[in-house]
């Protein structure tokens, strides 16, 4: 299938303020190219899910959507600390998010397992000390 | 319910798209913790909050949330109104409580999101 568009916003780490912005940038995009609002409600919870994400517990990174015909395919790499064990940051509940973090309503360990949730193919890909990539896919029927 | 409805109830004050109050709502969700607004499947629902930072509008944004009530008379800065404005979320701020707000728009018949 051929690729319409594609898009890739930096994220900045501790950015409390511009973070989700990314997601509301391609919220947008989306709306303009006339996609189903519910499931453009779902693309965004699982984009901004993985860009707070980049913004509280990495370094930085950045996101990038490409758009196609049928689907979106949207991955959010950072480049470090990475996650040391995958299968409990999964999990429901579990968190290491920070008091500022905490402050801003984050660290509910709910949000990798709503990303997996909200996306039709979920992959997560992570080295300590080099990188987390998430990339998620989502069909527009 | 009608926003308008709500705003009485509660005796709130609204801070922005006043035009917004003739909207309806079936139910409400109450909480600090944008991880579990996140998480919510419901369709067409209103926040009850007491955290009044930017990302409590970004979350409302995300899942299309029209309205925030902000509770126990938190203000939030100019900057978060603006964008609340900017995405078409009406915000109302009243001196009760979580608790109280919650209730009061609960015995007059807005439903929690719960399933059953
Ligand atoms: N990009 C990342 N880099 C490093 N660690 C991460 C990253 N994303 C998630 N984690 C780790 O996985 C844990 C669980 O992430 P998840 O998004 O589920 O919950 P949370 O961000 O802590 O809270 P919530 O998403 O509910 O606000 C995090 O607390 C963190 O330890
Ligand atoms: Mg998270």
């Amino acid at each position: 299938m051929e690729e319409l568009l594609s898009v890739k916003y930096d994220v900045v780490s501790g950015d409390f303020i511009r973070g989700g912005e990314a997601s509301s940038n391609l919220k947008k995009l989306l709306n303009q190219l006339g996609v189903r609002s519910d499931i453009v409600k779902r693309i965004c919870v699982a984009c901004y899910e993985a860009e707070m994400n980049i913004v509280i517990h990495s370094v930085g990174g950045y996101i990038e959507a490409k758009i196609y015909n049928d689907k979106i395919e949207i991955t959010a790499y950072d480049y470090g600390p990475g996650i040391p064990n995958i299968e409990l940051a999964m999990q429901e509940g579990y968190s290491t998010a920070s008091d500022v973090a905490r402050e801003m309503g984050f660290g509910g360990g709910m949000g990798l397992p709503n990303i997996k949730r909200s996306s039709d193919e979920f992959y997560i890909k992570s080295e300590v000390g080099k990188f987390t990539e998430i990339k998620i896919i989502i069909y527009f029927n | 319910m009608k926003l308008s409805r709500i705003k009485e109830l509660i005796s709130a004050e609204i801070l922005c798209n006043e035009e917004m109050l003739s909207m309806e709502t079936v139910c409400a969700f109450g909480s600090d913790l944008m991880s579990d607004v996140l998480a919510l499947t419901c369709k067409d629902t209103i926040l009850i909050t007491g955290l009044t930072n930017i990302q409590t509008i970004r979350t409302a944004e995300m899942l299309d949330i029209k309205c925030i009530i902000f509770v126990r008379n938190k203000r939030p800065d100019e900057t978060i109104v603006e964008l609340a404005k900017e995405k078409g979320i009406c915000i109302l701020a009243t001196r009760h409580t979580m608790f109280t707000t919650c209730g009061i728009l609960y015995s007059n018949g807005l439903k929690g999101v719960d399933k059953d």
